[in-house]
């Protein structure tokens, strides 16, 4: 099928301000949105840039803005869009560095700044072996150990948009992952990283993020659910 | 311009083995962990089915066993001294990364849950047996996770989207990399005492693949332009379930929780093919298997493609034919819940891609690139050797796919990738620390970057009448046909002629990109030629082998031969030829015999 390509094009070395490129490309409808931008790319413009590895949703390299939406390129068929229009930009609210290239380490300071690591200092079995969990317990946390850290959620949140020193989304979601794994001892210090004005009282329940998540994770509800510890104090 | 710094141990990628030798290195030496990528990006994270252990959670099972189906998977060409070690350390490891947080699913008693998977057995019964510990169909997301929490906690000194593109040796001892910052195209010398390379592999060489995009061979290709032989490069692992066109990889635990091959007739193929183990044989086996199926013109509607069927109707059909009981001995039967919670990312992939619902609908699957068993020849300790006679570069390491101990031979076993990336990079990371306790840096030469700089400014600078990405379509194309399930000597010398002359052309290709903030342009380009070196030595390899084994299946020599070719290859690049030589495999107690499922 027959579509037009628009895409955010900034080149800080050459441009003083952004444009947009069109191309009006002939694609098979089943293709990935990242195997037409990887067709550019190789074969009409090898100066268009964006980052891209396991190109199955699953390493979190290609998230970007489709259409206004936050989606992994690698993750949406061009059928899917069910237009022909298609216009493709880099994420909101983080830096953007060249084309659809954003600076992630605002992001990453986030996530590292909610201990994202098992404490438990406790000694191990003595046996040597695994700790014991219930599938229970495993449960509890399940959903929260999909998030790739592909920034989506984060960067679709007004919240974040407003200010970015909001610890946003993402980070909370892997806060959750270790305050509700049974084997951890840092919940209470997680809560009180969280339980600030930058943190999960900064959410305002928009929904952008779960709507955003290509893991289709519950981050409201995770979001909700950390709120709740904070305020009960009890995990 | 350019950058120095200095470290006592450098490595190179930030997959499993990358992080965990980091995690280990760092315990005793100053320690940086150079990435193209971040490191949550690398190609651990997309692993599904499992790591392999014998834990015994749920059966009897015994290390013993692990090493004898591995070596048995290797079709012999594994080395048991390193095979025997690997799985023993497997338990430990597998405790190791629990004990560090990694979210396992759990038995109903709370301990580690483990699955079926292909080629593991229990050597008393030859049934399949429950070996692989998950976490769901995502364990090597969470092994990837896991290890990158541990390295923030251990404040490893990360080096992101750094792209190395030199191996710096100085009087035969490591002394260092040269590596390319993403963000401005400044080159930067980590001088060091160790360097481990973690770069994982190359399947990029062919059509399809399962692979990721940059998964594009660096550390085999810079070894290689330093000298370094590559080891068993003819030995590529081609998973038999990918996704129908796309390659994307559909794991081995689909089988393991009962899914089913089937052809065009309906009928469930791997019967005549492994009538023991049936959809769980060895992958090589059933990737053949498969592949002869098409050409016996049972394709799925005539077309290259099988069907891989976890309904839960044909699950517990074939269950019941088997006499399959869960690990309590009621009968196994399963409901489309029950699988969808086994396999929630494939039942994803599926509706994704294919639109297909696999709990109702069977998936459309071919064989797919996968695993390079060959890479960077290394002793058990994780030590590059660079000659037949085992002798070692000091200071010089090479870890995960990218290394080739030899614990996976000819093939492979599923969940033996996750087991070898985490025992090795651990192995690595020890004795990195322990060789720079008592080693000096090396004084570099003022030109340490000249060779770099030489690479990028080809690139730049080739008249520009050839196409990179029209090079890389036919060398992916000729490997998969030629260089595929199925080898004859007739194709791999052509395709070995027609990658001698793509590697000639690529000399023309011209980088346009001009700028120096995340030039990717430059980047693809120089990768795409580590693809074409390796994609040559892969083929001038398998012509030399006129036997069968493994992955590597010859249909104008069928048969193993032991007599002439037990033994590793070795391959050196020297200028646009390749010389081959040869190294004993490592015989402990598993005395070669014939292979059956």
């Amino acid at each position: 099928m027959q579509i037009q390509l628009k895409v955010f094009r900034f080149h800080p070395e050459n441009d003083a301000k952004p444009h947009f490129q069109t191309w009006s490309l002939d694609v098979d409808p089943n293709e990935r949105v990242l195997d037409v931008l990887e067709y550019v790319r190789d074969r009409l413009d090898g100066t268009l840039s964006f980052r891209r590895s396991c190109a199955h949703a699953v390493c979190g390299s290609d998230a970007m803005r489709i259409n206004g939406r936050n989606l992994l390129a690698c993750k949406v068929l061009i059928k899917d869009l069910k237009i022909a229009q298609i216009t493709v930009e880099p994420l909101l609210g983080l830096r953007v560095i060249k084309d659809l290239i954003v600076d992630m380490d605002p992001f990453f300071e986030h996530y590292e700044s909610i201990m994202p690591f098992l404490v438990n200092e406790e000694p191990l079995p003595t046996d040597g072996r695994e700790r014991l969990q219930s599938p229970e317990q495993r449960e509890l946390f399940d959903d929260t150990t999909k998030c790739i850290l592909c920034a989506a959620c984060t960067t679709s949140c007004p919240s974040f948009w407003a200010n970015g020193n909001y610890i946003g989304p993402a980070a909370i979601v892997n806060a959750h992952r270790f305050i509700f794994d049974s084997r951890d001892r840092a919940g209470a210090e997680r809560l009180k990283i969280l339980n600030d004005q930058m943190g999960v009282w900064r959410c305002r329940t928009a929904f952008n993020c779960t709507e955003a998540c290509p893991r289709e994770i519950h981050i409201t509800k995770a979001i909700a659910e950390v709120k709740r510890a904070i305020r009960s104090g009890k995990i | 311009m350019t950058q120095t710094h200095t470290y006592d141990v450098v490595i190179v990628g930030s997959g499993g083995s990358g992080l965990m030798a980091a995690l280990y290195a760092s315990q005793g030496a100053t320690t940086a962990v150079l990435s193209k990528l971040y490191p949550s990006r690398s190609h651990t994270g997309t692993a599904q089915g499992g790591i392999g252990a014998a834990l015994g959670n749920l059966e009897e099972d015994h290390p013993e066993w692990h090493s004898f189906d591995t070596v048995k998977g290797s079709d012999y060409l594994g080395d048991q001294d390193a095979i025997e070690f690997m799985c023993e350390q497997a338990v430990h490891a597998v405790l190791d990364l629990e004990h560090m947080g990694l979210p396992f699913s759990r038995t109903p008693d709370g301990r580690i849950a483990q699955r079926p998977f292909g080629g593991h057995t229990n050597n008393i019964t030859g049934r399949p047996v429950r070996r692989s510990c998950y976490a769901a169909d995502r364990t090597g997301h969470m092994i990837l996770q896991t290890l990158y929490q541990q390295c923030i906690k251990n404040r490893i000194h990360f080096f992101n989207e750094f792209q190395v593109m030199d191996l710096l040796i100085v009087h035969g001892t490591a002394a260092g990399v040269v590596a390319i910052e993403l963000a401005t195209s400044e080159l930067h010398i980590f001088q060091a005492k160790a360097v481990i390379f973690a770069t994982g592999g190359h399947g990029r060489i062919w059509q399809v693949t399962s692979n990721a995009y940059s998964f594009t061979g660096d550390g085999v290709a810079i070894t290689l332009r330093r000298g370094i032989p590559a080891e068993d490069m003819e030995f590529f692992q081609i998973h038999p379930t990918g996704i129908y066109k796309l390659g994307i990889l559909i794991t081995e635990a689909v089988r393991g929780e009962g899914g089913v091959l089937i052809n065009n007739d309906g009928e469930r193929f791997m019967e005549r093919y492994a009538p023991h183990v049936k959809d769980l044989a060895s992958r090589d086996v059933v990737s053949r298997a498969i592949s002869l199926e098409i050409r016996a013109g049972r394709g799925i509607k005539g077309q290259p493609y099988m069907y891989l069927d976890v309904r839960p109707e044909i699950v517990n059909k074939y269950a019941e034919m088997d006499g399959r009981t869960r690990p309590d001995g009621t009968p196994y039967r399963v409901t489309a819940d029950e699988i969808l919670s086994k396999i929630p990312d494939i039942a994803d992939f599926c509706r994704t891609y294919l639109g297909v619902d696999p709990v109702t609908q069977p998936m459309p699957i071919q064989p797919t690139a996968h695993y390079a068993m060959g890479g960077i020849p290394t002793n058990r300790f994780g030590q590059v050797v660079s000659d037949d006679q085992g002798t070692i570069i000091p200071g010089l390491y090479a870890v995960g796919e990218c290394a080739c101990v030899s614990v996976h031979g000819a093939n492979r076993l599923g969940t033996n990738s996750l087991v070898d990336l985490v025992v090795f990079g651990k192995v690595a990371g020890i004795n990195a620390a322990e060789y720079v306790s008592c080693a000096n840096l090396q004084t570099l030469p003022n030109d340490a970057a000249d060779f770099t700089r030489q690479q990028i400014d080809r690139l730049k600078n080739g008249d520009g009448s050839e196409m990179a990405a029209q090079i890389a379509q036919e060398m992916r194309t000729i490997m998969f046909e030629d260089v595929g399930v199925f080898r004859t000597g007739e194709g791999l010398q052509a395709a070995a002629q027609k990658v001698s002359e793509l590697r000639q052309r690529f000399q023309h290709v011209r980088v346009k990109d001009t700028g120096k903030i995340f030039n990717t342009e430059l980047l693809n380009t120089w990768e795409m030629g580590n693809l074409l070196d390796l994609a040559y030595i892969t083929a001038i390899s398998a012509e030399a082998r006129t036997e069968s084994r493994g992955a590597h299946a010859r249909e104008d020599f069928p048969r193993r031969d032991d007599v002439n070719w037990l033994k590793h290859t070795l391959a050196w690049m020297e200028g646009d030829q390749v010389r081959l030589g040869y190294k004993p495999v490592v015989i402990t107690k598993y005395t070669p015999k014939e292979r059956v499922y």
